[in-house]
C-alpha cells in the first residue's frame, strides 16, 4: 500500500490526456485575475473575519500562482514565502505544536517516516516520538485513542493515511467523537482534528478514492472543512487545532504539490467561512477542494465567451457558510454546484437543498449540481478521468443556466 | 516442524484469597485490608445491591425507561475501586456503577441520571445507567461495546506524556473481548508502553451468548501474552483477591509504564438488562446457585464479620437506612423538573452554528403555535 501511494508523489491536479489543448502539463493553469477586466475589491470587506490578515484591504487576487509569475517574482523584495501545500500544512501544524505543548500527532507512519504525504516530515525528530506517535494499523483504535486523549486534555491531530481508511474509524468518529461532548452533558470536550488525503487521485483504485465528506456530513457534533490552496491549508489547519470542537480537515491527494506564496506573519482562518475566489455577476459557482481548479479552468473559457461567473470555494462543508453563499445567490440568481462527491447524498445534494430552502425566491433557474457518478472509481485512467467533473461540462452547464 | 498446540492443556490458575465461606485460604499471601476500608467496601457492595434491586423495580413500574444491574459483580465493582486512587481515570463499560459509588457519587446523583432530570450531569441526554462524572474521573458510559478500550489507551498515553502518578482503569465483559477494539487497544497499549489496567469481568454471558460460544481460548487471560501484556486471572467474587490484584497491577502499571490485563471470573446473576429475560436461555437453578451459594457479598460479609467489624444488627440497620435514603432520592428525582428544551441544542458544538440556531428557533415557533400539543411540565 505504501508503494502505491508513493507513485502519487508529484502529480498535477488537472486532468491531462489531450482534452484541453491549451493546458500546460504539470502546471496549474489557474486563471490569473490580472488578465480579467472586473475585480471587486470590496468583496472581502463585507466579511467580518478578523482572522484574515492577508494583505489587508486587497482582494486575494490569485488562488495559485502560475509558473510564469513565480519566475518573475522570485526576488527577495516580494513579501511572504513560497511553499507547497503539504509544506503549508506542516508549517501550520508545527507552529501550533510549538505554541501549545498539548498538540500531538497520531497516525500510521507519521513519525520518522514523515507521513505518507510528508505532511509530518521533520516533526518527530523535533518534538519527540511521544508527541508524533506512530501507531499500529488499526484506524478505529487510534482514532478512539485520540478521542480518549482529547477527553483528558490533549489536542490530538489524527491522521488517516488515506481518508478512505477512516471508514474503519466511523464508529469512533460518529458515536464518540461527535457525541461525547453532548452525552456527557458538556463535561468532556473533544478538541481533536482528524485529517487526511481523500478524493479521486491518479489511478489509486476504488478504495483509495473515497469522498468521505458525504458520509460524515450527517454526524452531529463535528465540523467539516476542506482546504484547497497552501494559504487556506495552513490557515484551516491552525484554526482546526485551536477549535474546541472536533474538526475533520479534508485534504486532496492531488493538491499536495500546489505552490503558492503565503504570508510570513501568523494567520488563522475562520473555519465556518467560504472563500470568494472570483467575484462575478452572471452565475454563482460553488465548489471546494480539487474541483475549484477545474472550475477556474472552465472560467477561462467562459470569460472568453463573455460570461462573468462568480466562483466561491465553500471550504466549510459543515456548517455551510450560507451568509456568503446567500449574498452571491441574491446577486446572480443562478447557481451551479461543482463537486467531486457522488451524485447521491453528497455535499452537493445537501447544498442544493439548503439553497432551495433558504433562497428559493432569489433563484431564476433550477440549481444545477455537477457531481461524480454513483460508481466506484475505476482504475483505468480514461475511465477514472470521466468519473470526475471536467471543465467542458462546467462550461456547458453555465451556458445552460444562463440561457 | 512443531505446531504449537491450540491449548496449553492446563488452564491458567486463578488467584484467590478467601474460600467459599469467607475464610482466608491457608498459605495465601495477600495485603491486609484495614477495618475502615473493609467496612467501606462491604457497605458499598450492599448499597450497590440495594440500588440495583430498587431501581430495577422502578423500571418495571414504568417510572424509568431502562436499567441494568450489576448483581453478582459487586466485589469487582467495589474492590477494584478501593484499590485505586481518585486520580486514576476510569473508563467503564456499563456494569461498573460501584466504582462511581466508591468515589462519592450519591444516591441522589444516581437517581437523577436515571430519571434524566434537570440535575443530571448528563443533562438528560443519555440512557439510564450511562453515568459520567468528570470530577470523579469517570468517563461517560457509551453504549457500543469496547469503544472505551482504545480510548483508555489514549488516556494512558496522555498520562504518560504528563508523567502523572496515575493510571487508567478500563472495564469490559467477556463479550467485549471479541470486538476488534479489544485487540487493537491491548496491542497499542503494549507497543506504546502506557499505564492502563484492562479489567475483564468474565461473567459467563454476553446477553444470551455463553462464553463457550464467545471464544475458544482458555478464557481471556491467555490473550494478554499474545500482545506482550502481563496478565492475571482472579476470582472476581473474592473481594480481597480483586483488591490485591488491582493494587499490585496499579503499582506495576505506573512504575513500569506497562499495561496489565486482569481477568476477573464472576457470574452475571441478573438479566442482561431490563430488556432481557435470561430464563429464556439459561437454567433457573444455575442462576439460583450463583445468587446464593456463590454470592460475593455474603462471602465478604463472612470475612468482615469474622473479624468483628460488622454485626447482624449493623446489617439490618444499614440496609433499611440505604433503602429509605434511596426511596427518598427516587421521589425527589421523579419530582424534579426535566431538562429544558434549550438543552436539546447545547453542547453539540462549543457554540451553535447557524443551522442549529435556526433549528432551535423553528422549534420554539412550533411550540408557541401549538402549545396544547406540548407537555406543560417541560420548561423551555
Amino acid at each position: 500500500m505504501a508503494a502505491m501511494l508513493h507513485t502519487i508523489g508529484v502529480a498535477s491536479p488537472v486532468a491531462s490526456g489531450g482534452v484541453f489543448p491549451d493546458h500546460q502539463s504539470n502546471k496549474f493553469a489557474v486563471s490569473s485575475l490580472h488578465s480579467l477586466p472586473m475585480i471587486r475589491s470590496e468583496a472581502r470587506s463585507n466579511l467580518s473575519s478578523l482572522h484574515e490578515s492577508y494583505r489587508a484591504g486587497k482582494l486575494i487576487a490569485k488562488a495559485v500562482a502560475t509558473k510564469g509569475e513565480n519566475a518573475a517574482a522570485s526576488g527577495a523584495s516580494k513579501p511572504g514565502h513560497e511553499l507547497l501545500l503539504f509544506e503549508a500544512l506542516r508549517e501550520g501544524l508545527e507552529e501550533e505544536m510549538e505554541r501549545d505543548p498539548r498538540v500531538c500527532v497520531i497516525g500510521e507512519d507519521v513519525g520518522h517516516y514523515g507521513g505518507s504525504y510528508k505532511v509530518t516530515k521533520g516533526l518527530a525528530p523535533k518534538f519527540g516520538d511521544l508527541r508524533v506517535l506512530d501507531t499500529p494499523i488499526a484506524e478505529n483504535s487510534f482514532t478512539g485513542m485520540g478521542i480518549g486523549a482529547a477527553m483528558t486534555g490533549l489536542r490530538p491531530v489524527i491522521e488517516g493515511m488515506n481518508m478512505g481508511f477512516l471508514l474503519l474509524a466511523f464508529n469512533q468518529i460518529s458515536d464518540n467523537c461527535g457525541m461525547l461532548h453532548y452525552t456527557s452533558g458538556g463535561q468532556f470536550t473533544i478538541p481533536a482534528v482528524i485529517r487526511g488525503p481523500g478524493g479521486v487521485g491518479r489511478q489509486l483504485g476504488a478504495e483509495h478514492s473515497q469522498r468521505l465528506e458525504s458520509y460524515f456530513q450527517s454526524i452531529p457534533g463535528i465540523q467539516l472543512v476542506a482546504c484547497s490552496t497552501p494559504y487556506n491549508a495552513k490557515g484551516l489547519m491552525k484554526a482546526a487545532i485551536r477549535s474546541e470542537n472536533p474538526v475533520v480537515l479534508f485534504e486532496h491527494v492531488l493538491l499536495y504539490n500546489l505552490k503558492e506564496r503565503i504570508p510570513d506573519e501568523e494567520y488563522v482562518l475562520n473555519l465556518e467561512e467560504a472563500e470568494m475566489v472570483r467575484p462575478g455577476e452572471h452565475v454563482t459557482i460553488l465548489t471546494y477542494s480539487r474541483m475549484r481548479y477545474h472550475v477556474m479552468q472552465a472560467v477561462k473559457t467562459l470569460v472568453n465567451k463573455g460570461y462573468d461567473p462568480e466562483v466561491i470555494d465553500i471550504r466549510s462543508l459543515k456548517p455551510f457558510d450560507l451568509y456568503t453563499i446567500g449574498n452571491s445567490v441574491k446577486k446572480t440568481h443562478r447557481v451551479l454546484i461543482v463537486e467531486e462527491c457522488m451524485r447521491t447524498g453528497g455535499i452537493g445534494a445537501s447544498l442544493t437543498a439548503a439553497i432551495n430552502e433558504n433562497f428559493h425566491d432569489y433563484l431564476d433557474a433550477q440549481i444545477i449540481c455537477l457531481s461524480s457518478q454513483d460508481v466506484p472509481t475505476p482504475y483505468a485512467g480514461t475511465l477514472e478521468e470521466w468519473t470526475v467533473v471536467q471543465p467542458p461540462q462546467i462550461v456547458a452547464a453555465v451556458e445552460q443556466l444562463c440561457q | 516442524m512443531n505446531f504449537t498446540s491450540e491449548s496449553s492443556g492446563k488452564r491458567i490458575p486463578c488467584f484467590r484469597v478467601l474460600d467459599d465461606n469467607g475464610y482466608p485460604i491457608a498459605g495465601s499471601i495477600f495485603e491486609q485490608v484495614n477495618k475502615e476500608v473493609a467496612v467501606r467496601m462491604y457497605s458499598g457492595m450492599v448499597t450497590l445491591q440495594i440500588m440495583d434491586t430498587i431501581l430495577y423495580e422502578t423500571q418495571r413500574q414504568g417510572r424509568i425507561s431502562f436499567y441494568l444491574t450489576s448483581t453478582g459483580e459487586e466485589a469487582i465493582n467495589l474492590a477494584s475501586a478501593a484499590a485505586l486512587s481518585p486520580d486514576d481515570v476510569v473508563l467503564p463499560q456499563y456494569r461498573e456503577p460501584g466504582v462511581l459509588l466508591w468515589r462519592g457519587f450519591t444516591l441522589q446523583e444516581f437517581a437523577n441520571q436515571c430519571f434524566g432530570n434537570k440535575a443530571d450531569y448528563g443533562k438528560g441526554r443519555q440512557m439510564p445507567i450511562h453515568y459520567g462524572s468528570q470530577k470523579h474521573n469517570y468517563f461517560t458510559v457509551s453504549s457500543p461495546i469496547a469503544t472505551q478500550l482504545p480510548q483508555a489507551a489514549g488516556v494512558a498515553y496522555s498520562l504518560k506524556m504528563d508523567k502523572k502518578d496515575a493510571c487508567v482503569v478500563t472495564y469490559m465483559g467477556d463479550g467485549g473481548t471479541s470486538e476488534g477494539d479489544f485487540h487493537a487497544a491491548l496491542n497499542f497499549a503494549a507497543v506504546m508502553e502506557v499505564p492502563v489496567i484492562f479489567i475483564c469481568r468474565n461473567n459467563g454471558w454476553a446477553i444470551s451468548t455463553p462464553i463457550t460460544e464467545q471464544f475458544r481460548s482458555d478464557g481471556v487471560v491467555v490473550r494478554g501474552q499474545a500482545y506482550g501484556i502481563r496478565s492475571i486471572r482472579v476470582d472476581g467474587n473474592d473481594a480481597l483477591a480483586v483488591y490485591n490484584s488491582v493494587r499490585t497491577a496499579r503499582q506495576t502499571a505506573i512504575n513500569e509504564q506497562r499495561p496489565i490485563l486482569i481477568e476477573a471470573l464472576t457470574y452475571r446473576v441478573g438479566h442482561h438488562s431490563t430488556s432481557d429475560d435470561s430464563t429464556k436461555y439459561r437454567a433457573v437453578d444455575e442462576i439460583e446457585h450463583w445468587k446464593t451459594a456463590q454470592n460475593p457479598v455474603s462471602r465478604f460479609r463472612k470475612w468482615v464479620q469474622g473479624n468483628g467489624w460488622w454485626t447482624d444488627e449493623d446489617e439490618s440497620e444499614f440496609r433499611s437506612n440505604i433503602r429509605k435514603q434511596l426511596m427518598e432520592a427516587i421521589q425527589l428525582a421523579a419530582r424534579k423538573e426535566k431538562p429544558p428544551i434549550a438543552n436539546l441544542f447545547t453542547d453539540v458544538y462549543e457554540e451553535n452554528p447557524p443551522n442549529l440556531v435556526e433549528q432551535e428557533r423553528s422549534l420554539g415557533e412550533t411550540i408557541k403555535k401549538h402549545p396544547q400539543d406540548y407537555p406543560s411540565d417541560v420548561p423551555l
